[in-house]
């Protein structure tokens, strides 16, 4: 095992825990650099998706196409909880590097799950009124491009609540050890990621659709 | 499959049985499919059976649970990659002797129905991909890589276990596709529409897509895995530069695994959309474009060809170096020609569709770059032939396997420039010059390199060399096996036959699908070999016991080990000043130093997270396939419910203490004493013990 820790200097992005969590940083440095790795492998899986996405604008098939099914109201609204939880997952992560106490902490959090189960409400609901327009998959290749990647999104946001459950059910056994710290930190990179995944679908697939 | 789906069986029925149709409708043909079709069921039934009775009869049941599939040591994960990889290469080569006997009876008709020849060519093509090469690499960088950069184990052990779960779990579905068949008769590309729903309802393309998605998942986090451990688990001292050639190879295969496997999870995730949930994305109608299809499948399937010969060109770079008892000639060179390989790969993917429409300008553009990726491999056939040159030469067994490799590899890249030029693809293109083709370049780059790996690195695993005797006439067979099976196949292809075809009507085929026969009967020849070899050096592992752990004078710093290798892999992490870092200690007269003091060893403890996910997809994919929705609903609960309680768990290591160790150390280091140092030319004989003549002014003896 490395008893050396990384000095300030080449430290990874995202390894912001602060000075007095050397032990949690040395602990990081492998798992943090995995982690980014694995985030650029599943950023692969959405860039194809969205290439994807662009072959198949024309293949409406004689059905309901962008204009006809987006709407900017419902995907603002989802940007800004997004945004907002993004924010509120960044305060989290300071709390936890400057000691600011468990309760902040805790409360940042629920916050940021709040946001993000908010989200998911939202776009479900979205869906669903897309659904009962004629904007169902099976309907048409554009649709099936269009359910295949913002779902997906989704799904990746759904994951990360999931995981935020899991961290606080392991600071209630646990306390926040190391292990939740680094979970923590992990957590942020695929939150914050999720908020860029969900800036190029604003841009591509809403602005796009509706200019 | 039956019409009617019940709830506990999905649409399972008793037609899945392989004989099942040779009882309903008896005629000749359904009569020797179905017979054929059970016989492998049935092998597979007694194999398994037959293997269960024997660990009872033994009573390794817990041997097998607590030390082999529970542990997250990466020596024992690589071994037990290999293994998979070594049975799915039996049954693939069973297959392809049932084809190619096909073809040699096929004037007129063959013995074969088009179904079940469909079958064969599809699950040879996966599994040889899938389910034999990849776990065959995956298992020797596992095995090998930390050993080489003087590291304990993998960055990631836990998901290593993972890893091997998931690509057992899709072995396992292809070992059930014999008995509840069928399987899917797409080809190992799976191209829509012809898999789709329409053309396709029956469960074979299930099976393809969820076997080869769960390999894929396996492949990703390996990848990750494997980058991870070189970039940040080296020794102290092993710089980049400083690590052997396999090592780079590796972590440019993990590279391209991390980028490559992505897209085909996309194009099996996106055609199982379409199969199950009635998505449009590749079929023919309602603006569905199959092409997408083919460019992510490519997308992927090109980088794939490099994952696969980059870890077969590092076997051979050690095996080139060891084995002339020089330094590898040009390493820098191989370095940067493995890394132009490596970017390269991801820029001719194209080359697998140029007749299907796209302008002659792109087709012109990808056909020169894929005539570039001929400069750095031309580079390293020279950089390894230059290594040859004035060494000393001995022609052991992986030596065997790298020259042929040497030769028959340059004519497969021959037959690949000329493949590339679009004009001619035009005229060849889906014949059997194209199969060809791609097996002169995977048998020889990539089962060559595999198979030389597992006899160069065998002795460090289990402790004792693999027969020699065997070993030639295996290495021999595949040789001219090869040769006398797929050159005859360039002619066919040339005469304008094409690929997967169950028979043919024109008499000038058959001469040579005759010889491909043979040949093919000479490759089940080395098969046998191999299993004899294996049996031979187990019976004889006493005289062939090599644990002075050095029998090759080896250069790099996994022979600094005892073989078999201790859990550990070093007492203390090793300091590297040099390329060639063991040898260069030989030279140095101070190989193996014992440090002043030893430390205690913190090691990753067991887990059981590997099996349950193995276990788990194995149930997912068998339930998705058979529409039993309620079995892979509750084994996705099973895996979710293992991943989160396993972040709860905190007791993940154990501490080894230092006085076991030195103990360990110091009768390894008796042993040594007492062993005769032995010179090159009893390298392959009973009085190798692992202890090597001290090299003299930097020669070998």
């Amino acid at each position: 095992m490395t008893t050396h820790t990384a000095g300030a200097s080449t430290r990874h992005p995202g390894l912001n825990l602060g000075e007095p969590h050397e032990e949690a940083h040395s602990a990081n440095e492998e798992l943090v650099f995995g982690f980014w790795v694995f985030m650029m492998s599943d950023f692969i899986i959405f860039g194809l998706l969205f290439a994807t996405y662009v072959t198949m604008l024309g293949g409406t098939a004689g059905g309901p196409g962008p204009s006809d099914l987006l709407e900017m109201k419902g995907a603002f609204i989802e940007t800004m909880l997004l945004l907002a939880s993004s924010f509120t997952f960044g305060m989290a992560s300071l709390s936890l590097k400057y000691h600011q106490g468990t309760a902040k902490l805790i409360g940042w959090l629920v916050v940021t799950l709040l946001l993000g189960l908010g989200f998911i409400a939202h776009e479900l609901k979205d869906f669903h009124t897309m659904f009962s327009e004629g904007g169902y998959p099976s309907r048409s290749g554009y649709l099936s491009a269009f359910f295949s990647l913002v779902p997906l999104h989704g799904l990746h946001v759904a994951g990360a609540c999931l995981w935020m459950l899991a961290i606080f059910g392991q600071m209630a056994v646990h306390g926040i050890d190391t292990q939740v710290k680094t979970g923590l930190t992990r957590l942020a990179i695929l939150w914050h990621f999720l908020d860029i995944v969900w800036i190029v679908i604003f841009s591509l697939v809403y602005l796009g659709g509706l200019t | 499959m039956t019409n009617e789906s019940s709830f506990l069986l999905g649409r399972l029925g008793w037609d899945a049985l392989p004989f099942w149709d040779m009882i309903q409708n008896p005629t000749r043909e359904s009569i020797i499919n179905g017979i054929i079709a059970s016989g492998a069921a049935g092998m597979v039934v007694l194999g398994a059976l037959a293997a269960m009775a024997l660990i009872t009869w033994y009573g390794k049941w817990k041997v097998l649970w607590c030390d082999w599939l529970t542990s997250v040591d990466h020596k024992k994960i690589g071994i037990m990659f290999i293994v998979i990889a070594l049975l799915m290469l039996l049954r693939a080569v069973i297959e392809a002797a049932f084809m190619r006997a096909q073809q040699a009876f096929g004037l007129g008709g063959g013995f074969l129905s088009p179904e079940h020849y469909g079958q064969l060519f599809t699950t040879h093509g996966t599994i040889m991909i899938f389910f034999m090469a990849m776990p065959f690499l995956t298992g020797l960088i596992n095995f090998v890589m930390p050993l080489q950069i003087g590291a304990r184990d993998l960055a990631f052990p836990v998901l290593n276990s993972v890893s091997f779960g998931l690509t057992a779990a899709g072995a396992a579905l292809m070992m059930i596709s014999l008995v509840l068949a069928p399987f899917s008769t797409g080809g190992w590309t799976g191209y829509p529409p012809f898999t789709e729903l329409q053309a396709n309802p029956g469960p074979g393309v299930d099976y393809w897509i969820w076997g080869v998605t769960l390999s894929t998942l396996s492949s990703t986090f390996s990848g990750i895995n494997f980058a991870v451990t070189i970039y940040k688990k080296r020794a102290p001292g092993m710089t980049l530069m400083r690590m052997p050639l396999f090592c780079w190879t590796a972590l440019c295969t993990s590279i391209l695994m991390i980028f490559g496997m992505p897209p085909l999870t996309v194009a099996t995730g996106l055609l199982a959309l379409d199969r199950y949930l009635d998505f449009h994305m590749f079929t023919a109608d309602l603006g569905g474009n199959m092409m997408n299809y083919i460019n992510l499948f490519w997308a992927f399937g090109h980088p794939e060809v490099y994952i696969l010969i980059l870890p077969a060109f590092g076997v051979f770079s050690e095996v080139f170096s060891t084995f002339s008892g020089k330094r590898l000639y040009g390493y820098t060179a191989l370095v940067i020609a493995t890394m132009a390989i490596a970017v390269l790969s991801f820029t001719v993917w194209l080359h697998h569709f140029f007749t299907m429409g796209q302008s002659a300008h792109i087709n012109a553009v990808f056909g020169i770059a894929t005539m570039l990726i001929g400069i750095p491999t031309g580079v390293k056939i020279f950089d390894w032939m230059l290594t040859m040159y004035r060494g000393r030469v001995r022609l052991t067994v992986p030596m065997v396997y790298a020259v042929g490799f040497l030769i028959l590899f340059s004519i497969g890249g021959l037959s690949g420039i000329i493949l590339a030029t679009p004009s001619i693809d035009y005229q060849i293109h889906n014949s059997l010059f194209l199969v060809a083709h791609f097996h002169n370049m995977l048998i020889p780059g990539l089962l060559f390199g595999m198979l030389a790996g597992y006899t160069y690195w065998f002795s460090k695993a289990f402790g004792f060399q693999l027969d020699a005797r065997w070993g030639y006439r295996a290495a021999w067979s595949w040789i001219v096996g090869f040769m006398l099976a797929f050159f005859p196949l360039y002619a066919l292809g040339l005469l304008g036959m094409p690929r997967r075809t169950v028979a043919f009507f024109d008499p000038v085929y058959l001469p040579w699908t005759i010889a491909a026969g043979l040949g093919a009967l000479i490759i089940l020849y080395a098969i046998v070999c191999l299993m004899a070899q294996l049996w031979v050096s187990i019976k004889r592992r006493a005289a062939l016991a090599t644990p002075g752990g050095d029998p090759w004078d080896g250069r790099s710093l996994e022979w600094d080990t005892p073989s078999p290798v201790p859990e550990y892999n070093f007492p203390v992490l090793p300091q590297v000043n040099s390329h060639d870092a063991f040898y260069r200690q030989k030279c140095d007269g101070a190989p193996h130093e014992s440090p002043a003091r030893y430390e205690p060893i913190i090691m990753p403890r067991n887990t059981a997270m590997g099996v349950i996910i193995g276990v788990s997809g194995t149930a997912v994919g068998f339930g998705l396939t058979w529409h039993m929705w309620w079995l892979a609903l509750a084994f996705t609960g099973v895996a979710l419910i293992a991943m989160i309680a396993r972040g709860f768990v905190r007791n993940t290591t154990w501490t080894l203490d230092a006085e076991a160790i030195e103990r360990q150390q110091r009768a390894w280091a008796h042993q040594l004493e007492q062993f005769e140092p032995i010179t090159r030319q009893w390298e392959q004989s009973e009085a190798n013990r692992g202890v090597p003549v001290p090299p003299k002014e930097g020669a070998i003896q």
